[in-house]
């Protein structure tokens, strides 16, 4: 018949519009389904919520996976009591700068008095309207000096100075980085201390054979499964 | 019925297995006067420009390689030379390139077109003369294609300097150890850094411009109506038309609401891809290709570190080719997903579609984003391997079980679902059955790729012809449909959707069983250097083939040479003949169907 195309099509759409008002009734008893955290979790799962899963930012946002890559921070230690300001874990070695790729990383390094490098850099900018948000610069830091953020909201009235993030702008305690990712942050304190340990190893005893191997849960965390350590 | 056996003693007949090595050899036996490329590393037939036209013919009315997939320009300014590569593949046979090169004067470049008998090379054309200034002789249109026509100089030239131009490869030497911050703009555009013509003067520029030029390409002359007093209107669409998928303009010849002549203009979001990318170490190039087509990254990335592993010769670890056929799967799925709900956009059928397709690719771009750390930009393969392994949890659920329910669940239900709502509607039948019609050879002459070649009946997927990865340990069929119309292109997506699931189910066991393998080959690097040589890497991206010419001299860390082989933008070509005889509204409906993005049309 002609016209049953149509038809059952919009019998599809009648039936997505019923299931967002069955899902709404639902909900009723348990603080609603908007505005509410609990239902927000299962409202954006669309295996397992029927009817509307748009969220209503700002007042709702979505949780961003541990992974997630936004501009990045350095990594402090946490600031001891009494001071504001915890130890640089950045050596200032360069590896972000050369590997980022639309280059967006200025290093200035640290000099002792005598003139000599010092581990430690003694200005660090980033200029975020060229960063691509790519990670590489994590990725490929081999002290975890360097992390990507969560932190999306960044705009701004004015481009010219606060999109440069400076060195204090960038500084963030190693507590936040636990805070904003725990399971990442556990898996790559685990597989320092490893590397740590088996580096005394490796010079005593030539054969790698029996290797401690992390737990998997950690090793799911790292990119490339850890091999980087 | 008797079997003649042939048996000669004297000259044995060489049995070649591999069509390649066959139509190679028949093609220097023929023009005894073609060599192999001398550099070491480097793959190809060398042809004289007088030549090529010729070897060319030959080597598709003979051989049967009959697809010419991809055309890149190269500036060998060692040599000075400038160099013209010619990948050309046989869609009855499959397998590898015949790979035609042509050098030739480095000031005065003139080689021969190939669009006359092969229409498919016309942008490809006119893409290499607008980068490298190569004239190609007897080419219908030779304009610039990606760049605006005043444009002074042929930016992929070795001798050419961007405005800001810092240094000829990256890393550069201003960020680090005293790196002070800088923005680029904070130099003065007027200063030695930028390139004008000679005897440019600001204050005598011409704005006005006819476009003269555009339109004449679109002229058309034709008798009118009799009886009737007709005239031809030339229409602008777009650019920024809202159903055009991005900045393109599509400049239409129209009698009355019949259109006689199209012509696509792009290039609004031209950046210079390539060039970045011959700036860019070689890892540095793969969140780059994510930013060609943005609604497949994976499958973009895909072709990108194949072609880069066959220059470096990197084994990949089992479970990480499994990792790169799930990604490349779903992403697939996704896009598929998009096309199909902004056709219907297109058609008319505003938004609910659209949303309701949206929402399902939200389960797989959202489980990109926990694997890779983006939703679109997910900078995940690498050489040798992939970044991440599967996250253990996601949606408050182990990611594995996630995985099986959205494939082995939700995604079939949801292909049956497009199927009641949209397949049989009688509104998107009249408006897509008999629509933007491509026959079979005109699809191969056109060097279309992907759903757009399938749909006009010619079962020719990369996935199958030249396996990559592990595609040739899978069970899948390569969909094809026959029409060539807009409906089915519609309907091989929904077919690829469902070979993708199929894909898809048979990669989850081999997911299981490969728990804790590793998934990269060695140490990670970030400053690869490759042996010299060029390879070609190509993938079965959901838009068509996507292929990356990559040639690297020696230890290099950059490429010399990288080329995309975008296949929205090579499908375009064919958008003229498809829309000829059509009305204007029936346009948007054909645009939707070969399903662009800009993003890897301009590059």
């Amino acid at each position: 018949m002609y016209g049953l195309g149509i038809v059952k099509g919009m019998a599809v759409t009648f039936k997505h519009m019923i299931e967002t008002y069955l899902d709404d009734i639902r909900w009723i008893g348990r603080g609603g389904r908007y505005w509410n955290p609990d239902a927000l979790e299962v409202r954006q799962n669309i295996l397992g919520s029927r009817g509307t899963v748009t969220i209503n930012y700002p007042e709702e946002k979505l949780p961003v996976p541990e992974r997630f890559r936004f501009v990045p921070f350095l990594v402090t230690d946490d600031p001891p009591p009494g001071q504001s300001w915890g130890h640089d874990w950045c050596t200032s070695c360069g590896i972000c700068a050369k590997v980022c790729p639309p280059q967006c990383i200025w290093i200035e390094r640290g000099k002792q008095p005598n003139g000599r490098p010092k581990p430690e850099p003694e200005q660090f900018w980033i200029d975020i309207d060229i960063c691509m948000n790519c990670g590489f610069c994590a990725e490929f830091c081999p002290f975890d000096a360097i992390k990507m953020d969560h932190d999306y909201e960044l705009a701004s009235y004015d481009r010219s100075a606060a999109h440069i993030h400076d060195k204090a702008r960038l500084s963030k305690p190693l507590s936040y980085w636990r805070e904003i990712a725990p399971r990442k942050a556990a898996a790559e304190a685990a597989a320092r201390e490893m590397a740590e340990a088996s580096k005394g190893k490796r010079r005593s005893k030539d054969d790698g054979a029996d290797q401690p191997t992390l737990p998997e849960e950690h090793l799911q965390q790292l990119y490339y499964r850890g091999s980087g350590y | 019925m008797t079997v003649e056996t042939f048996e000669s003693e004297e000259t044995p007949v060489p049995v070649y297995t591999d069509p390649v090595e066959e139509a190679t050899a028949r093609l220097k036996s023929e023009y005894p006067e073609l060599t192999d490329d001398p550099r070491p590393g480097y793959t190809g037939i060398m042809v004289p420009p007088e030549r090529l036209v010729e070897v060319a013919t030959f080597l598709r009315d003979e051989l049967g390689f009959n697809y010419l997939s991809s055309i890149t320009g190269m500036d060998v300014i060692d040599e000075n030379k400038m160099e013209t590569v010619y990948h050309t593949y046989s869609i009855e046979k499959g397998g590898g390139a015949v790979v035609l090169k042509v050098q030739t004067d480095r000031e005065n470049p003139v080689i021969p077109s190939l669009t006359p008998f092969w229409p498919g090379a016309n942008f490809q054309e006119r893409e290499a003369y607008d980068m490298f200034g190569i004239q190609f002789e007897g080419h219908p249109n030779l304009r610039r294609i990606l760049l605006w026509d005043e444009f002074e100089g042929f930016p992929l030239r070795k001798d050419w300097r961007e405005p800001f131009y810092e240094e000829e490869h990256k890393p550069f030497g201003s960020r680090w150890p005293e790196g002070a911050v800088f923005r680029a703009e904070q130099r003065n555009p007027y200063g030695k850094n930028v390139q004008y013509p000679k005897g440019w003067n600001p204050s005598m520029m011409d704005l006005e411009t006819d476009e003269t030029e555009i339109y004449a390409g679109v002229t058309v002359t034709r008798e009118s109506t009799p009886g009737l007093k007709t005239e031809k209107v030339t229409v602008n669409m777009g650019p920024q038309h809202p159903s055009t998928h991005g900045v393109f303009r599509m400049v239409i010849t129209l009698d009355g609401e019949t259109i006689l002549r199209l012509q696509p203009v792009m290039g609004y979001l031209h950046r210079n891809h390539e060039q970045i990318g011959e700036r860019n170490t070689f890892i540095q190039n793969i969140p780059y290709t994510d930013r060609l087509d943005y609604l497949s990254g994976m499958n973009m990335e895909h072709g990108y570190v194949v072609g880069v592993e066959k220059l470096m010769g990197v084994e990949v670890p089992e479970r990480a080719e499994w990792l790169r056929i799930l990604v490349a799967e779903l992403n697939r799925i996704a896009n598929h997903i998009w096309a199909i709900g902004f056709l219907l956009n297109d058609i008319g059928a505003y938004q609910t579609p659209a949303l309701y397709m949206i929402v399902q690719r939200e389960a797989i771009i959202e489980f990109f984003e926990a694997l890779a750390g983006s939703r679109m930009m997910f900078n995940y393969m690498r050489f040798g391997g992939v970044a991440y392994d599967l996250p253990s949890e996601f949606r408050n659920m182990p990611t594995m079980r996630y995985l099986e329910t959205l494939i082995f669940d939700q995604l079939p239900r949801f292909v049956e679902e497009i199927n009641v709502y949209l397949t049989h509607n009688e509104i998107v039948r009249a408006r897509s059955i008999g629509v933007g019609v491509l026959s079979g050879e005109e699809a191969i002459a056109y060097s279309t790729a992907g759903p757009v070649l399938r749909a006009s009946g010619i079962p020719y997927d990369v996935r199958r012809a030249d396996p990559y990865s592990y595609y040739d340990h899978l069970d899948f069929d390569v969909a094809v449909r026959y029409n060539g119309d807009v409906y089915d292109r519609y309907l091989i997506r929904i077919d690829e959707i469902v070979q993708s699931i199929r894909i898809l189910q048979q990669v989850m066991p081999r997911l299981r069983e490969t728990e804790g393998a590793p998934i990269f080959a060695g140490k990670p690097q970030y400053a690869i250097r490759v042996p010299g040589g060029d390879a070609y890497g190509r993938a079965e991206a959901p838009k068509g083939e996507i292929g990356y010419y990559v040639a690297a001299k020696q230890r290099a860390s950059n490429p010399d040479r990288y080329h995309v082989r975008s296949p929205s933008f090579i499908n375009l070509t064919a958008l003229g003949r498809m829309a000829e005889g059509h009305k204007v509204a029936d346009v948007v409906a054909i645009l939707g169907s070969i399903d662009i993005v800009l993003g890897e049309v301009d590059r």
